[in-house]
């Protein structure tokens, strides 16, 4: 008896104990943040993750098919609603881990008055994330169409597949300005930005959500709860997002 | 949602991208395999292996030097800054520039297999009857080869119809310049709209089914009139 007790304690010790692998879908504009955020995780927990990063619309659709994620972090609340609705991901497991913030960004070390560029016109390309899956696209098309230039600046925009490719159409020089996400270029000492105004578009508030393919990870569990730890949010203002317990729903 | 008007644009694009760029490599392919047939050069097995490259290479290689070679420190960007531009990324001709590097070999590789299927004896008596060389090359050496330009053109066209990874890392996405048929697809699909992602992959099935069958079908025609 004694030994059977012994075993199964030392069995569920062991579960416990035991390192666990947590795929994560994570949204683009998040991906430095969350990079350091999982090894911070890992040395934490001794769980090993895996992130996968894509648009928040490519994530959902990816999801949507049963993709083997067991936690999301999209760039908007809109998507992790839909897996909630959609039964694939868990009830009472949304909650919003930051609030994005956009920038104009440019190689040029003159981005003086942005206003003036974006009015002036003087270039041949502006990058912008595909609206249709990138959250950020459509935060810069709101931009653009608050400050009543989207019509005139239209014919200029070419479509990045999520943030980090807008922001390589940049940095590549291919276009001369791009709308990306703070978090890209708050830790580059490379070319200029400009914070847009919070007034010119509506929050970019960003959802983590459990899965329902992490029903059963612990480190699913664990890692939803280590996003809201000081040491994490820690992590993520430190990109220059907005913290969640600050910029509630 | 996705109007169904939206489906021309990509079609009529992804035509007028492969019409010209089918074009563009018949005229610098044809030479390029002549040479490669004919030539005794040292340098001829290091261009064919070039010209093959753009076969095994991951798009994402030739996007990635394209990126670089059409943005403003490269040579697509002197050349766009001819015609008031700063980078032929994001642009037709971009596409077009990488569409030729990208299906080169599928138009070299036919035309010079015929060029070499053909031997030297042709031109020889062509010569003997008084012919110039460029007068033989056209009258005697291209109606021969016959079987294999049609099988460039139509595979140069195909593969171009079909090119994905490139486009997708120097097109940028515009309405009507650089979205193809391709990305159009992509993106009706990482959307969910599978409605129109359907009509446009059915007819690309189709599409690839009645080229492939015909271009058999025109085979076995050349083989049975010998050429």
């Amino acid at each position: 008896m004694k030994l059977l007790i012994f075993i199964f304690v030392w069995l569920n010790i062991t579960a416990t104990l035991s390192a666990k692998e947590l795929r994560v879908a994570v949204a683009t504009n998040f991906m430095e943040a969350a990079k350091e955020i999982s090894k911070a995780f890992e040395k934490n927990t001794e769980h090993t993750t895996l992130l996968s990063f894509g648009s928040t619309g490519q994530l959902y659709t990816q999801i949507s098919q049963h993709a083997p994620f067991e936690v999301f972090l999209a760039a908007d609340q809109e998507r992790p609603k839909k897996t909630v609705k959609e039964d694939f991901a868990v009830q009472g497991s949304r909650f919003t881990y930051a609030s994005g913030k956009i920038v104009l960004f440019s190689l040029n070390q003159t981005l003086i008055n942005p206003k003036i560029t974006l009015e002036q016109g003087n270039f041949t390309k502006i990058a912008i994330a595909n609206p249709i899956t990138a959250p950020y696209g459509v935060a810069a098309i709101q931009v653009m169409k608050n400050l009543k230039l989207y019509k005139y600046l239209k014919s200029k925009i070419v479509y990045g597949n999520n943030v980090a490719q807008t922001y390589q159409f940049v940095h590549t020089e291919n276009a001369e300005l791009g709308f990306i996400a703070l978090s890209q270029t708050i830790k580059s000492s490379v070319g200029s930005h400009w914070v847009v105004p919070k007034e010119l578009y509506s929050n970019i508030y960003q959802d983590a959500v459990l899965l329902k393919q992490g029903i059963n990870n612990p480190a699913a569990y664990e890692f939803l709860e280590f996003l809201k730890g000081p040491e994490a949010t820690n992590i993520i203002a430190q990109y220059g997002y907005g913290i969640s317990s600050d910029e509630k729903i | 949602m996705p109007e169904y008007a939206d489906l021309w644009s990509p079609i009529r694009l992804t035509l007028e991208l492969a019409g010209i760029t089918t074009i563009i490599l018949l005229l610098i392919g044809t030479p390029i395999a002549w040479w490669l047939s004919r030539s005794n050069s040292k340098w001829k097995d290091i261009i064919a292996v070039i010209v093959t490259l753009p076969l095994v290479l991951p798009p994402t290689v030739i996007g990635f030097y394209l990126l670089i070679a059409l943005g403003p420190q490269g040579p697509g960007g002197w050349i766009a800054s001819i015609f008031g531009g700063r980078s032929l990324a994001f642009t037709f001709e971009g596409l077009v520039v990488g569409s030729v590097i990208y299906s080169l070999p599928f138009v070299v590789q036919p035309i010079r297999n015929s060029f070499d299927a053909m031997g030297s004896r042709p031109l020889e008596v062509a010569a003997t009857l008084g012919a110039s060389p460029w007068n033989a090359f056209w009258t005697v050496a291209v109606p021969l080869a016959r079987p294999g330009f049609l099988t460039g053109t139509i595979l140069g066209f195909t593969h171009t119809i079909g090119e994905f990874g490139v486009v997708l890392m120097i097109g940028g996405n515009i309405m009507g310049e650089t979205k193809v048929l391709s990305i159009a697809i992509y993106d009706y699909v990482e959307t969910l709209y599978w409605a129109p992602a359907h009509i446009l992959s059915a007819g690309m099935l189709l599409f690839s089914f009645v080229i492939i069958f015909s271009m058999m079908k025109m085979e076995r025609y050349f083989r049975q009139t010998g050429k």
